[in-house]
């Protein structure tokens, strides 16, 4: 194994239970993410991207095969795993401050310098000066971006980002999605990146894994390489390449949807 | 921006707008008043003009005059903080004991799902019913009536409270455990702060139960009380000092919900 290899499914299946009788959610998942790398889940929906997301975080076990961080089996949610969910769900109760502390207060990691580096990172993402406001008074986009520094202070390694943008509008979504790649190559992070949006998952990532309808399985994957003069995903998306990546996906993504 | 749009140029249509909205406003106050003076005045000259019998319906200066008297003979204090001393402590312990019970109940699905039929019929049980036993078991007093407050309200409190608990997202809590948040931790960072509002809301229906419970038992056992000042009023046929009973507990219940507003509001200052 390689050790630049930070996340690593070995031959992962998970079922599902239900008094209804038991579904086969993903089958036979193997791939491996290495350090600083970008990837990208797509899938139609219900085909188990959110569970390899939740496998990784450790909120569940699979039933057979074997989920490594950094080479060790993960055996429940750790600090090296950051969790970013589809809705902020910043608490309205908390400053912006308190929000972004949440983490560190759970996992008892409160001090001096952990204070300052989640205070600093609000500051270098533009929201220092809202840093005893309540979520209510944010925008949309902000309060993502609220809780993508929740995730990052607690200083993980791998970033995981379920369907991040889609509770909010195009441009915002847009404009986000720029400003997160950005944030997460500057703090050299690795991500992996769940979405049903195949334009997104193109512009943002290094790879991209295109899932099958359920039982999940890996059907295809994609390095993508696209040419452009910085690296923003709304720039990119202007490549002649991207076209095509997205007409191959399409259609693959497609034949399983009908 | 938009602070100094509001600020510096104030249409003059805006100001209609917001004339418009405070004389409908100030009309609906003066209304409410109205009726109030009405109903009173109403009230007064029936009973002078023979139309009732103010023996048996009372009248409002006759009120008025009750009032004062018991008030100069110290009694109307008395009487009051006996009261209001029972509720309070009955809606506290209310409160606490049926929040405390719903945490039991949230931590332990297996528990709630036994509970739960029990709770149903309780709560349809009219707790008043129970007064003769609590009577013997706790002797006719204080504890008895401070009992009869607290069962007339925990068990709504645990209803209402469990519900709010149950009702916190799961994808709030799912972010707490990709944290690695132990249970307790789950409770104190998000169910119960969450759950905030929704207890606020048990507080201002606890606080009309807990009013009904101590009365009631003021009723069945005092020798003090708002709620025993009524019955011997009754007992004696005296309407005034009925009425002017019920005129102080409507004023001190109006009190101690305007209390539970004010503490809301305190509370809820992330709510703009």
């Amino acid at each position: 194994m390689n050790h630049q290899d930070i996340v690593t499914l070995d031959n992962v299946s998970l079922n599902y239970h239900s008094l209804e009788g038991e579904t086969p959610a993903i089958q036979n998942i193997s791939f491996t993410v290495s350090k600083g790398e970008f990837i990208g889940i797509v899938g139609p929906s219900g085909c188990g991207k959110t569970t390899i997301l939740s496998l990784i975080a450790g909120l569940m076990k699979p039933t057979s095969g074997r989920v490594l961080i950094e080479g060790k089996e993960v055996e429940g949610p750790s600090s090296k795993v950051g969790y970013m969910l589809q809705q902020d769900h910043l608490f309205e109760w908390r400053t912006i401050q308190q929000n972004v502390l949440l983490g560190l207060e759970i996992q008892g990691k409160i001090s001096k310098e952990s204070k300052q580096r989640a205070i600093e990172l609000l500051e270098t993402y533009g929201l220092g000066d809202f840093r005893n406001h309540y979520p209510q008074q944010l925008s949309g986009g902000m309060r993502q971006r609220v809780a993508l520094i929740r995730t990052l202070a607690i200083n993980p390694e791998v970033l995981l980002l379920d369907e991040p943008f889609s509770a909010l509008d195009y441009q915002t979504r847009l404009a986000l999605s720029d400003e997160v790649t950005n944030i997460i190559r500057k703090e050299k992070k690795t991500a992996l990146l769940v979405t049903h949006d195949i334009s997104e998952a193109i512009s943002m990532s290094d790879r991209l894994l295109v899932l099958s309808k359920r039982p999940g399985t890996i059907k295809s994957e994609y390095v993508i390489k696209l040419t452009g003069q910085n690296r923003s995903p709304v720039e990119l998306r202007k490549a002649p390449e991207f076209r095509e990546y997205f007409n191959k996906i399409w259609k693959e993504l497609d034949v399983h949807v009908s | 921006m938009s602070v100094n749009n509001k600020t510096n140029s104030v249409s003059p249509e805006h100001l209609a707008y917001l004339k418009k909205i405070k004389q409908k406003r100030t009309a609906i106050r003066i209304t409410q008043v109205a009726v109030l003076i009405l109903v009173l005045a109403l009230w007064e000259l029936a009973a002078n003009m023979k139309w009732i019998d103010a023996f048996i319906t009372s009248q409002p200066t006759r009120i008025l005059n009750t009032l004062g008297k018991l008030a100069q003979t110290g009694e109307l204090f008395k009487h009051v903080s006996v009261t209001l001393y029972e509720t309070v402590i009955g809606f506290t312990l209310g409160t606490i004991l049926g929040t405390i019970i719903a945490v039991i109940l949230w931590w332990s699905d297996f528990i709630a799902k036994v509970a739960d039929p029990y709770l149903v019929v309780l709560n349809s049980l009219p707790k008043v019913a129970l007064g003769p036993i609590i009577i013997v078991w706790m002797g006719a007093g204080t504890v008895a009536i401070v009992t009869m407050a607290l069962l007339v309200s925990v068990i709504v409190t645990v209803i209402a409270v469990l519900n709010g608990f149950l009702n916190v997202s799961p994808d709030k809590i799912k972010l707490l455990k990709t944290f690695g948040a132990a249970k307790k931790q789950i409770l104190t960072k998000v169910v119960l702060p969450a759950s905030i509002p929704t207890i606020i809301s048990a507080l201002k229906i606890n606080v009309g139960m807990s009013w009904v419970g101590v009365i009631v038992g003021e009723f069945l056992v005092s020798k003090a009380g708002l709620g025993y000042l009524a019955v011997y009023g009754g007992q004696v046929f005296q309407l005034d000092l009925v009425m002017t009973s019920v005129v102080i507990l409507l004023v001190a219940a109006a009190l101690m919900y305007q209390g539970v507003a004010w503490l809301e509001k305190k509370y809820m200052k992330w709510r703009r």
